[in-house]
């Protein structure tokens, strides 16, 4: 017998690793692998809820948040194609043009 | 330390550890393969929280598929360890970078102390069979009936996702930037080498 909360503090942990490696790294996709893992950590606590409630409409929410990251991957990753072609580098810093 | 018990700190440790390992690396292949192993190890949280059918799904969705794109991206690029990465940012950006993560989760933990958490959970592992909580059965009806319409407009969200992925992806056009905003073809005033 796990209690939920164990569940939830595993959640936050990976959440915290996933949220210091987006503002840490600087290759985009390191970043977007760590923004899969931040919702990874949202899908475990969302089951984690659902187990201890006895309800099963965590494991809904959880089906289109993984159709949701699937479809941010795809995307994302065809941005970071794009920008590689005009710009030859993956470098976040190198990104800055829309700063002010 | 029952089973359940042991199970649970054993997989709690790979997957953070992993995740860890993930972002101190400096060679994205060596990231993503410690991410597949992270997710391994959560899906093992997942069956034991009852889950069957979405850590199948995690694994041959996720690991299988999400992350093999990856992969591939990755090997499409070309990209090694140390290149293209610049300096390091000064002390004081990464003191406050660390920072600000460390309140983050400090607000995740007082949200999840302060709110109402039910004791403990019956962590039945893999006897539930074909039917029960968390099988193919059980999560089709409910996607099926009451979550129907978010379900079919997932499909317009992947419709959406492949289309933008093939006109972002698209090699003919040199210039992404204008093909985006001006549905023409590329003008004389905006060449390769200007940006």
């Amino acid at each position: 017998m796990v209690p939920v909360s164990a569940y939830l503090i595993v959640a936050i942990v990976l959440f915290g690793i996933g949220t210091v490696g987006v503002l840490i790294s600087r290759n985009m996709i390191v970043m977007f692998m760590c923004i899969e893992l931040m919702l990874n950590a949202a899908n475990l606590a969302l089951i984690a809820f659902s187990r201890s409630l006895e309800v099963m409409d965590g494991h809904a929410f959880v089906f289109l948040v993984l159709t949701v990251a699937a479809a941010e991957a795809a995307v994302g990753l065809a941005i970071v194609l794009a920008i590689y072609r005009n710009r030859e580098t993956i470098n976040i810093d190198r990104f800055s043009i829309l700063k002010w | 330390m029952s089973l359940d018990t042991l199970i649970f700190v054993i997989s709690v440790i790979v997957a953070v550890f992993s995740a860890t390992m993930m972002i101190v690396q400096r060679n994205p292949i060596a990231s993503v393969l410690y991410l597949i192993v992270s997710l391994v190890a959560q899906a093992v949280l997942y069956v034991q929280l009852g889950a069957l059918f979405l850590g199948s799904i995690l694994i041959i969705v996720y690991a299988g598929a999400i992350l093999v794109l990856f992969l591939f991206i990755i090997m499409l690029l070309n990209l090694r360890g140390n290149e293209d990465l610049g300096e390091k940012s000064p002390l004081v950006s990464q003191a406050t970078k660390f920072i600000v993560s460390i309140l983050f989760v400090l607000e995740l933990v007082f949200v999840v102390r302060s709110g109402y958490v039910a004791e403990s959970i019956a962590t039945g592992v893999a006897d539930t069979g074909s039917t029960g909580f968390g099988s193919v059965e059980d999560v089709a009806l409910l996607l099926f009936t009451r979550y129907l319409y978010p379900f079919e407009l997932t499909s317009i969200l992947l419709l959406a996702a492949i289309v933008g992925a093939v006109v972002m992806a698209r090699r003919e056009n040199r210039d992404i930037q204008q093909s985006m905003f001006v549905e023409q073809t590329p003008s004389e005033t905006f060449k390769k080498g200007q940006g």
